[in-house]
């Protein structure tokens, strides 16, 4: 998948996390915050890479504000903003 | 068992994930009302991931779809249907032609996803007059059908009336959704009471649900859950009575005696039927082996 703008999904609310994608020039970049880095940002930004693999994604900006979110809302969160960057309407 | 049915907005990650621990005897994953159109496909994203990585316990999980008249309800299923939730409901179902043309795509997207035809049942919800007015002939429209579900927002914007705590207003559309379901020989679930903070307006509005005879209610805040639930059990007395009823069904066929007597009163077969359920429903709450009581209820006649 290729993206064509810049997209969020997700909030700042306990439990969610806001991720922010942007097309990007040469890999993958990702900055994270979290309320949970000490104990949960690598892994974090693990299941980030790993839901950008799986979609095809290559060259990205990720900004992820994590406020606790479990890995299914990270993945969640994380596919509707690359769909939303790659332009596919809301119906789908 | 559904006593309580609780509805959670589908885009609310906190409030989904606690969604097994609520006491709810269901939930209702609502993709609707609760989320903005702009909204719909992180919801429905959302929701997917859910329901394919969380364990909701003992709840059935039940998904409300957007309406068959928008364009985001075929999405819902594709995404949703995988998952394998134990319901779909389809809102402001307006007759049998809605649940025929929802069972055609869930026929459709059963199998093409290899998923046993006929798998996917229907919980239709009736929120307009049409609807309501409609409910026979919905609720039999499809081997799918499992409950009709009154929700009175709507309904009382449809008919242009003010929704009170009292109910009054709505009192015909609940007795004939009721009629309609057993007539049908499907369920009836109760709208929710929208006064979050009124417990003991809940008490009384769910009391006279039941005495109608919807089988459970829904909830919009989990402060409602522990009531509807206690209200939709039996209670001591009831299932007291019920056993002291096949007690003397026993009793009166060791001793070959056609007329059974409890209480200085007959006892036919439909009080052993409404003895049996209160049994089989004190019976699932307990999480115990449903009573074997069939053979019992056979000899009971008239």
């Amino acid at each position: 998948m290729e993206l064509k703008h810049g997209a969020v999904a997700g909030t700042l609310e306990s439990s969610d996390i806001m991720v922010t994608v942007l097309p990007g020039a040469g890999g993958t970049r990702i900055s994270l915050t979290s309320t949970v880095e000490a104990y949960y940002g690598d892994s974090i930004r693990e299941t980030i890479r790993q839901v950008l693999r799986e979609l095809g994604v290559e060259n990205v900006r990720v900004e992820a504000v994590d406020h606790g979110a479990l890995d299914c809302t990270i993945r969640a969160r994380l596919s509707t903003a690359v769909r939303r960057a790659c332009g596919e309407e809301h119906t789908s | 068992m559904r006593r309580s049915m609780l509805f959670l907005p589908s885009n609310n990650p906190n409030m989904i994930g606690n969604g097994g621990l609520l006491g709810a005897d269901s939930i209702i994953f609502d993709l609707e009302d609760a989320v903005s159109p702009d909204e719909k496909d992180a919801a429905r994203e959302l929701l997917k991931n859910a329901l394919g990585a969380l364990d909701f316990g003992k709840c059935e999980r039940i998904v409300r779809i957007n309406g068959l008249d928008t364009p985001y309800w075929e999405e819902d299923l594709r995404a949703i249907l995988p998952l394998t939730p134990e319901l779909i409901m389809p809102p402001k179902v307006s007759g049998d032609a809605d649940i025929r043309r929802l069972d055609e795509k869930l026929t459709e997207l059963e199998t093409a996803m290899g998923i046993e035809t006929g798998h996917t049942k229907i919980l239709a919800l009736l929120e307009t007059a049409l609807g309501v007015e409609n409910a026979f002939a919905a609720a039999g429209a499809s081997p799918r059908m499992m409950g009709l579900f009154l929700g009175a927002e709507d309904l009382t914007a449809d008919l242009r009336c003010k929704r009170s705590k009292e109910g009054s207003e709505i009192l015909y559309a609940r007795g004939r959704v009721v009629c309609a379901a057993r007539a049908a020989g499907i369920e009836a679930y109760d709208t929710p009471f929208t006064d979050v903070q009124d417990l003991e307006g809940l008490e009384k509005d769910a009391t006279f649900a039941k005495g109608l005879g919807f089988s459970g209610k829904a909830c919009i805040s989990p402060a409602h859950v522990s009531a509807v639930n206690r209200i939709f059990s039996p209670s001591e007395e009831e299932i007291a009575y019920a056993r002291d009823v096949f007690t003397a069904v026993d009793r009166a066929k060791r001793l070959g005696k056609g007329v059974i007597a409890l209480r200085g009163k007959m006892i036919d077969a439909p009080i052993v039927q409404r003895a049996r359920l209160v049994l089989e429903a004190a019976s699932e709450i307990e999480g115990g082996e449903l009573f074997c009581v069939n053979s019992v209820i056979r000899c009971a006649g008239p």
